[in-house]
C-alpha cells in the first residue's frame, strides 16, 4: 500500500476521468475546482433524476383525471376504502407497540451491559445483529407455527394483527441497536449512572431521568426507523394473513390501481418527512460518519 | 466466539461495580442480579429469532411424521426448480449489488463532497432511507407507474418518440424488471452504507497527496483506492444479501411462478401440501440461512479491516 514516492509521482500522468477528481488542497465543502463542480453536478443530476423519476410517475399517475386532466380524487378515495383505513389503522397500532416494546427490552438491556456487565455487551449485540443474517421470508418460515399455537391458546390477543410487533421488535433490533448504540458510546453512561446512583436514584429513575434524556437523539431516530420498518412490512404480515396496509396496497392494486398509487405516493412522502425531521432534528443520530466533526473540541 | 478484545474499549467492571454500590458481602448476590437484569431481553430473543430459526434447522432435517431425513435437503440439489431459483436469486443479488455499488458509489461521492450540513445531503440521506428500506411492494407500484401499461415513460416512448423499445412494459413483470426495481433500492442503500466510509477520508490526505504533484488519478489509485477498498467490498456483500433477501418487491411484480428463492419460499408456503414435502419449504429456508450467514462472515472480517481506517 504504500509505496515509494517515485511510483505515485510517475503513476500521475494519466487522466483518471473528471469523475474521480478530488486532489486539490481546500476546505471540504467549500466548492472545489470547477472541473470537479461539474462532475458533481452531472452526478447528481443524472442519478437523483432517476431516482426521482419513478416517484414523479407516481404522482403523475395518481393525479389523472378525466380526458387529460388533473385531479385528486384518487387521493380523497383513500378515505372511502374502509379496508384501507382498518390496514393504516392497524400498522400504526402496531408501530406505536413496536416502538414501546423495543425501547423497553432495548434500553435498559443495553445501559445495563455498559454499566455493569460490559462482558455481555458483545453478546448482546451479536444477537441485536443476527436478524440481519435471517431474512424475513425465512423468519415467516420459522414463526408460522408459533404463530398457529398463539392463535389457538390464547384467544382474541393471540388471533390479533397486533401480535405482528412482537415480530416487527426482532426485525428492528439491528437498526434500533445501532442508532442507540452510537447514542450511548458518545456519553459517559457510567459516570451519569454512578452519580446519579451516589445521590440516592434507584436503578429505574437512574436510566429514566439521567441517561434517557441523554440518549433521546438515539431513541428518537431508533423509533422513527421503527415506524418506517412497520409501516412498510409486507413479507411477514401477507404470509401470516394479516391486513396491515402494505398487503392492503397490494390488494387494492389489482381493483384499483390509482389509489393504490396514491396511498403508495402518499407513505413514501410521509416516511421521508420523518426521516428528514430527524436527521435535521436530531443530528449525528442517524449516521455515525458525521459524528466527530458535531462534538465538541 | 469472536476474540472480544478486539476493539472493545470498554471500562473494566470492577472499579465501577464497586463504586457505585455500598456495602460489601453482596458479591454473589449483586453478580446474580447483574444477570437476572439481562434475562428479559435474552429470554425474548430466544422465543422470537431463535426459536424459528430452530424451528426451520430443525424442520428441514425431519419428516412430516417427526422422523429424521436428509431428502428435503438433497431436494434442494436435485430437483431443477429449486436448483433454479437459487442460481437465478444468487444472479440477481450479484447483478444488482455490482451496479447498486458502482452507482451509488458515485452518487455517495457527489454527495461526500458537498457541505456536510447542507441541505442538499440531508435530503438525499433521507430520501435514501425510505427508497432503501421502506419500499417493498410501493417501490413496484412506482415502476408500474413508470413503465408500466399506459405509464407515462410508456405512453411517451410509444406515442411521441414511435420507438419499440420500452413500449411493450412486459419486460417488467420479468427477472429484467426485478433488475431494475433492485438497483433502484440498492443504490439509495449503497449511499447510505458508504457515506460514512468516504466522510472518514480526511482532507489532510487530499492535501498530502496534491502538496507531492499527486494528480486526482495517483491520489485514488494510491490513497482513497486502497483506503476504501474493504469498505467497498463490504458494502457490496450487505447489498447483495439485501438482494437476496428481497421479498416483497418480487411478490408484488411477478405473477407467474415462482422463480427466485424468496418467492419458491412463498409460493411452498402457500399452495397445496404434497405429501412428503411438507418441509422442503424450510429445507430452502436454511439454504438461505446458510448462503447470507457465508456472505455475512465475509462482511464481518471485511469489516474488521476497514474499521482500521474509518474511525
Amino acid at each position: 500500500m504504500t509505496e515509494p514516492q517515485g511510483t505515485s509521482l510517475s503513476a500521475s500522468t494519466p487522466a483518471g476521468g473528471a469523475l474521480l477528481a478530488p486532489p486539490r488542497p481546500r476546505r471540504r465543502g467549500a466548492g472545489g475546482s470547477p472541473g470537479q463542480l461539474v462532475a458533481r453536478a452531472i452526478v447528481l443530476i443524472l442519478i437523483l433524476g432517476y431516482l426521482v423519476l419513478p416517484l414523479f410517475a407516481m404522482l403523475e399517475f395518481s393525479t389523472r383525471g378525466d380526458y387529460g386532466t388533473r385531479s385528486l380524487k384518487p387521493y380523497t378515495d383513500i378515505l372511502s376504502y374502509p379496508n384501507l383505513m382498518e390496514g393504516i389503522t392497524t400498522s400504526l397500532e402496531i408501530a406505536a407497540l413496536t416502538v414501546l416494546g423495543m425501547l423497553l427490552l432495548l434500553v435498559p438491556t443495553m445501559v445495563w451491559t455498559v454499566v455493569r456487565v460490559p462482558r455481555m455487551r458483545r453478546v448482546v449485540e451479536f444477537l441485536c445483529l443476527l436478524p440481519l443474517a435471517i431474512p424475513a421470508i425465512v423468519l415467516v418460515v420459522g414463526i408460522g407455527p408459533i404463530y398457529r399455537w398463539m392463535g389457538q391458546n390464547l384467544g382474541v390477543i393471540g388471533a390479533s394483527p397486533l401480535t405482528l410487533a412482537l415480530i416487527d421488535i426482532i426485525l428492528v433490533l439491528p437498526y434500533a441497536y445501532r442508532a442507540i448504540d452510537a447514542s450511548l458510546r458518545s456519553i459517559d453512561v457510567a459516570t451519569l449512572a454512578d452519580a446519579a446512583r451516589s445521590l440516592g436514584a434507584g436503578w429505574p429513575r437512574t436510566i429514566l431521568q439521567v441517561i434517557v434524556p441523554n440518549i433521546r437523539g438515539g431513541i428518537l431516530s431508533a423509533s422513527v426507523l421503527a415506524i418506517a420498518l412497520v409501516l412498510g412490512e409486507y413479507t411477514i404480515s401477507s404470509l401470516l394473513s394479516f391486513n396491515t396496509l402494505q398487503v392492503v396496497i397490494y390488494l387494492l392494486g389489482k381493483r384499483d390501481p390509482f389509489v393504490s398509487v396514491a396511498v403508495s405516493f402518499s407513505a413514501l412522502l410521509f416516511a421521508f418527512v420523518l426521516l428528514f425531521l430527524i436527521s435535521r432534528f436530531a443530528p449525528g443520530a442517524t449516521h455515525r460518519g458525521r459524528q466527530p466533526a458535531e462534538e465538541p473540541a | 466466539m469472536t476474540d472480544r478484545a478486539v476493539g472493545a474499549p470498554t471500562p473494566s467492571d470492577d472499579p465501577i461495580a464497586g463504586s457505585a454500590s455500598s456495602g460489601a458481602g453482596g458479591g454473589s448476590f449483586r453478580r446474580a442480579r447483574n444477570v437476572l437484569a439481562l434475562v428479559p431481553f435474552h429470554v425474548y430473543v430466544l422465543i422470537f429469532l431463535v426459536l424459528p430459526t430452530l424451528i426451520v434447522a430443525l424442520g428441514s432435517i425431519t419428516t412430516a411424521d417427526g422422523g429424521i431425513t436428509l431428502d428435503n435437503i438433497r431436494q434442494l440439489f436435485t430437483t431443477d426448480v429449486f436448483v433454479d431459483a437459487f442460481v437465478k436469486s444468487i444472479q440477481l443479488s450479484i447483478a444488482t449489488a455490482i451496479l447498486g455499488a458502482v452507482i451509488g458509489g458515485i452518487l455517495a461521492w457527489a454527495v461526500a463532497r458537498g457541505n456536510p450540513n447542507g441541505l442538499l445531503r440531508q435530503l438525499v440521506v433521507a430520501a435514501s432511507g425510505v427508497l432503501a428500506q421502506f419500499g417493498g411492494v410501493m417501490l413496484a407500484f412506482a415502476f408500474l407507474a413508470t413503465f408500466g401499461f399506459n405509464a407515462i415513460v410508456t405512453n411517451v416512448f410509444k406515442d411521441t418518440l414511435h420507438l419499440d423499445l420500452l413500449s411493450d412494459p412486459s419486460w417488467l413483470y420479468s427477472l429484467t424488471g426485478l433488475a431494475v426495481v433492485y438497483t433502484y433500492f440498492q443504490i439509495p442503500l449503497m449511499l447510505i452504507v458508504f457515506l460514512p466510509a468516504l466522510d472518514g477520508l480526511r482532507q489532510e490526505w487530499y492535501d498530502a497527496s496534491a502538496s507531492l504533484g499527486g494528480s486526482a488519478w495517483s491520489f485514488w489509485r494510491h490513497v482513497g483506492g486502497p483506503i476504501l477498498a474493504p469498505s467497498f467490498l463490504g458494502a457490496l456483500l450487505l447489498l447483495f444479501t439485501n438482494a437476496f433477501s428481497a421479498y416483497a418487491t418480487a411478490a408484488a411484480l411477478v405473477s407467474q411462478g415462482c422463480p427466485i428463492v424468496t418467492l419458491q419460499i412463498a409460493c411452498q408456503l402457500q399452495s397445496e401440501v404434497v405429501l412428503g414435502q411438507e418441509n422442503v419449504g424450510k429445507a430452502i429456508a436454511l439454504g438461505m440461512i446458510v448462503v447470507v450467514s457465508v456472505v455475512m462472515v465475509i462482511y464481518a472480517l471485511i469489516q474488521r479491516r476497514a474499521s482500521r481506517w474509518v474511525r
